[in-house]
C-alpha cells in the first residue's frame, strides 16, 4: 500500500534477509539429537557391516556357491541357502496368503462397520495382538492349531492334490503332515495379520468424509462407497502394511522354530513334514556351532537382512509417502 | 434412498402410498432371518457332504467348510429377495464381520488357551519362589519354578529400557523438532526397522560381543540385543505422540523468548509426557516377549543369577522356548513351559493395559489428580 503512495520508497520493498541465530546452547542441543538419529543409521551399518564381516569365512570356504547349494554340510564346504532361503520365502507367502484378506477385512470391519462405542475396544485388540509375543503365538501353533490342522491338510492333498502345490507324496500318515510349510505359515499369519490391520485401519480412517457422504448422497450402498472412495483412497497404505507384513512374516524366528520339521532339500510340496528358513536355522543351529558353521549362520542372516531391509524400506517409502499426502491429495 | 417425512400430515392431501417408508434399523427380521437361515443351511449341507460325501476330519475343517457353503447359500438366498447392489452390500459386509471377529478370536484364544494350560503349574505357590536347580523332568509340579527367569527377565528388560529410551526419545525429537534433509532417511530407516528379524538384533550382539570384543554370554548382552530391537519400535511411537503437541504451544514458547532447547524441555516433553509413557511402555510390551534375540546371547542355566554383568542368565521366553520346545521331553516340562507363558501373558497384559490407560488421554490434557493440585496450588495464590 504504501509503495503505491510513495515510489521513493519502492527500492526499499525488498523481502528483508532473515538471519537466525541460534544460540550455543540450542546449537549444542541441535547437535545431541541429530547424534540420536545418525546412531540410528550407524546401528543399521553396523549390523550390516558386523554380519559382512563375520560371514567372510564362509565366503572364503565355499564363495559364490553358498547361494546356489542346498545342502548343509559344514565339514565338507557343502552348504548354502538354495534351498533354505526359497522355503523361507514360501512360509511368508502362505502367510501373507491369508493374512493379506483376514487383515484387510478386520481393518474395514473396524473403521466402517463396527459400532463407534466398540471402535476403540476393537483397535485395542488390534494393537495387543500385534504385543502378542511371538512365543505365546508359537505354543498355541504348535500346542493347539497343530493337532486341529492335520485334518485339513489331509483334505486338501486328497481333493485338491492335483494342485502341484498340494501334492502329497508321502504315505498318507499323520506323522507326516505335522512340521509343515502350511501350518508353519498359519501360524506365522497370526502374527502378521494385526501388522496389516493395524496400519491399513489408519489409512482408511483418514479417507476424506466428504467424499464419503458424497458416494452416500448419489445412492451408493457401503460396500459401493467402500470401494469407490475407501479402497482407492487407501491403496498405497494397503500396499506398504503387506510389505511391511512380508518383511515380518520373512524374519519370524520362535513360532517357525517351534512348529516345522527340518529339510535341505527344495520341495514346493507344502502340506508335507518338512521346511526351512534362514531363521529356523540360525535359531536351532548356532549354540551348537563351530566357528565355520557361526560363520555360515551369519552370512545366512546377512542374506536374509539385506532382504528384509529392502522389502521393509520399500513399505515405509510407500508408506510415509501416503501418510505425508492424506491431508493434501484425495486420489 | 433414504427418504424421510418431515412433512406434516396434512388431512386434506393423502400421502402417496406408493414409495415405500424406509427403514433405518440395522437389523431387519428378513435380514437377520436370512443369515439364520443360511447359517442352518449350511450346518446342514456341509455334515451331508463331509461326513457322507467327501471324508473329512476335524473340527476345524467342519468349520471352515461351513464357513465356504454358508456363504454361498447367503449371497444365493438375499440374490432371491434384493438387487444386485443390496447382494454384494450384504455378502460383504458378513466377510467384513468375519475378518474383524476371526482377529479377536485369535488374539483371545491365544491368551486364553495359555493361561489355562499354564494354570497347573502356577496354582503353586513355589512356582514364583523356585528355580529350577533340583527339578527333573519327572520332578511333580509342587516344586521348581520360574524365579530365576522372572528375576532375568526384570533385570534385562530394565537395562534394555534405560539403555533404549534416551536414545529413541533423542532420535524422535529430532525428527519432530529438528528435522531437516536428514530427517526423511532416519524417518524411514526407523520405520524399516520396526518390522527387523527379531533373530538378526541377537546375531549382531553375537558377532559385535562375544565374537569381536570377546565377552562371554551375559544378562547385559541379551538387554544389548533386546536394545536393538526396542529402540526403533520406541522412536516411532514417540515421533507420533510428539507430532501431536500442538505448534501454537511452540510458537507460545518462543515468543516469550525462550531458546528452542528451553521449549522442548519446558512445553514439548511435559505435554507430551503421558503419550511418550505409552511410547516406551508399548516397547517394554515387545521387548519382554523376544525370545530370538536373547537366545543366542544369554545362554541358558537353572539357576539364579542375580548379576546381569556375568554367566548365563535366562529370561522367561527363553524358559519356555527350553522347556517347552527344546526339552519337552516329559508333560511335566511342558506344563512348566505353559506356566511361565502364563507369567508372560499377564505381565504384558498389564504393561499394555498401563499403555491405553495413559495413552487414552491428549497432549497436555490433565489427570483428576493434576486438576485438583493446579486448583489447590491456585487457591493459594
Amino acid at each position: 500500500m504504501a509503495a503505491a503512495d510513495a515510489p521513493a520508497f519502492a527500492d526499499d520493498d525488498r523481502p528483508r534477509s532473515i538471519v537466525v541465530r541460534v544460540s550455543p546452547a540450542d546449537r549444542i542441543f541441535r547437535g545431541v539429537l541429530r547424534g540420536a538419529g545418525i546412531a540410528v543409521l550407524v546401528m543399521t551399518a553396523g549390523i550390516l557391516v558386523f554380519l559382512a564381516l563375520q560371514s567372510v569365512p564362509a565366503f572364503k570356504a565355499v564363495g559364490l556357491r553358498f547361494f546356489t547349494t542346498s545342502t548343509w554340510f559344514i565339514s565338507t564346504n557343502q552348504f548354502g541357502i538354495a534351498a533354505i532361503l526359497p522355503l523361507g520365502v514360501l512360509i511368508a507367502l502362505i502367510a501373507l496368503i491369508i493374512a493379506i484378506p483376514v487383515g484387510l477385512a478386520a481393518a474395514l470391519f473396524i473403521s466402517e462397520y463396527a459400532p463407534p462405542r466398540l471402535r476403540r475396544t476393537l483397535i485395542a485388540m488390534i494393537d495387543l495382538m500385534a504385543a502378542t509375543p511371538s512365543i505365546i503365538v508359537a505354543l498355541f501353533g504348535l500346542y493347539f492349531l497343530t493337532p486341529r490342522i492335520l485334518g485339513v491338510e489331509a483334505w486338501l492333498a486328497h481333493h485338491l492334490g492335483f494342485i502341484p502345490v498340494f501334492r502329497f507324496t508321502m504315505s498318507n500318515f499323520a506323522g507326516n503332515y505335522v512340521g509343515s510349510t502350511f501350518i508353519a505359515g498359519v501360524v506365522v499369519s497370526f502374527l502378521v495379520i494385526p501388522i496389516i490391520a493395524a496400519l491399513s485401519r489408519q489409512v482408511f480412517s483418514q479417507a476424506p468424509q466428504g467424499e464419503r457422504e458424497a458416494a452416500y448422497a448419489l445412492g451408493s450402498t457401503r460396500w459401493g462407497m467402500i470401494r469407490t472412495v475407501v479402497l482407492p483412497y487407501g491403496r498405497a497404505g494397503m500396499i506398504g502394511a503387506s510389505m511391511l507384513g512380508l518383511g515380518r512374516a520373512l524374519g519370524e524366528t520362535i513360532a517357525v522354530s517351534f512348529i516345522l520339521t527340518p529339510v535341505f532339500a527344495l520341495s514346493f510340496h507344502v502340506l508335507q513334514a518338512g521346511g526351512n528358513s534362514p531363521t529356523f536355522m540360525i535359531a536351532s543351529h548356532i549354540l551348537e556351532a563351530g566357528p565355520k558353521e557361526i560363520s555360515a549362520l551369519m552370512a545366512a542372516g546377512l542374506a536374509l537382512f539385506v532382504m528384509t531391509l529392502l522389502v521393509n524400506t520399500v513399505a515405509a517409502i510407500i508408506i510415509n509417502r501416503s501418510r505425508s499426502g492424506a491431508s493434501a491429495s484425495a486420489d | 434412498m433414504l427418504q424421510q417425512e418431515s412433512r406434516p400430515a396434512a388431512p386434506s392431501a393423502p400421502l402417496p402410498a406408493a414409495e415405500p417408508r424406509v427403514l433405518l434399523r440395522r437389523f431387519t427380521p428378513e435380514g437377520v432371518a436370512t443369515v439364520a437361515g443360511a447359517a442352518a443351511g449350511a450346518v446342514g449341507l456341509v455334515w451331508v457332504l463331509y461326513e457322507r460325501v467327501l471324508p473329512f476330519s476335524g473340527a476345524l475343517g467342519f468349520w471352515l467348510s461351513w464357513y465356504a457353503v454358508f456363504l454361498a447359500l447367503y449371497a444365493a438366498m438375499a440374490a432371491l429377495q434384493w438387487d444386485k447392489r443390496e447382494v454384494g452390500h450384504r455378502v460383504t459386509t458378513v466377510a467384513f464381520v468375519t475378518g474383524g471377529v476371526l482377529a479377536l478370536v485369535i488374539v483371545l484364544g491365544q491368551a486364553f488357551y495359555t493361561l489355562l494350560r499354564g494354570f497347573p503349574a502356577v496354582r503353586h505357590l513355589s512356582f514364583f519362589l523356585q528355580t529350577m536347580s533340583f527339578t527333573g523332568p519327572d520332578s511333580a509340579l509342587t516344586g521348581g519354578g520360574v524365579l530365576h527367569a522372572m528375576i532375568g527377565t526384570a533385570e534385562q528388560i530394565g537395562l534394555a529400557t534405560l539403555f533404549s529410551v534416551p536414545l529413541a526419545v533423542a532420535a524422535a525429537l529430532f525428527l519432530a523438532e529438528v528435522g531437516g534433509l536428514l530427517a526423511r532417511p532416519v524417518r524411514i530407516i526407523v520405520e524399516a526397522m520396526t518390522a527387523l528379524p527379531d533373530v538378526i538384533a541377537g546375531l549382531f550382539i553375537y558377532a559385535l560381543f562375544i565374537l569381536t570384543l570377546g565377552m562371554h554370554k551375559s544378562g547385559l548382552a541379551a538387554a544389548l540385543a533386546l536394545t536393538v530391537t526396542m529402540l526403533p519400535i520406541i522412536t516411532r511411537a514417540s515421533e507420533v505422540v510428539l507430532r501431536l503437541v500442538p505448534g501454537t504451544l511452540r510458537e507460545a514458547s518462543y515468543a516469550l523468548g525462550s531458546s528452542q532447547w528451553r521449549t522442548v524441555w519446558n512445553v514439548v516433553l511435559p505435554t507430551a509426557r503421558s503419550g511418550l509413557t505409552t511410547a516406551v511402555v508399548l516397547g517394554m510390551a515387545r521387548g519382554i516377549g523376544e525370545t530370538a534375540p536373547v537366545l543366542i546371547v544369554s545362554g541358558a542355566t537353572k539357576e539364579l543369577n542375580l548379576n546381569p554383568l556375568q554367566g548365563p542368565q535366562v529370561s522367561l521366553p527363553l524358559f519356555i522356548w527350553n522347556y517347552a520346545h527344546i526339552e519337552a521331553v516329559t508333560s511335566n516340562y511342558v506344563a512348566r513351559g505353559f506356566g511361565a507363558g502364563f507369567v508372560l501373558v499377564l505381565v504384558v497384559l498389564v504393561l499394555f493395559t498401563i499403555a491405553r490407560r495413559l495413552g487414552g488421554k491428549a497432549p497436555g490434557e490433565l489427570s483428576r489428580r493434576q486438576r485438583r493440585r493446579l486448583a489447590r496450588e491456585r487457591a493459594r495464590a
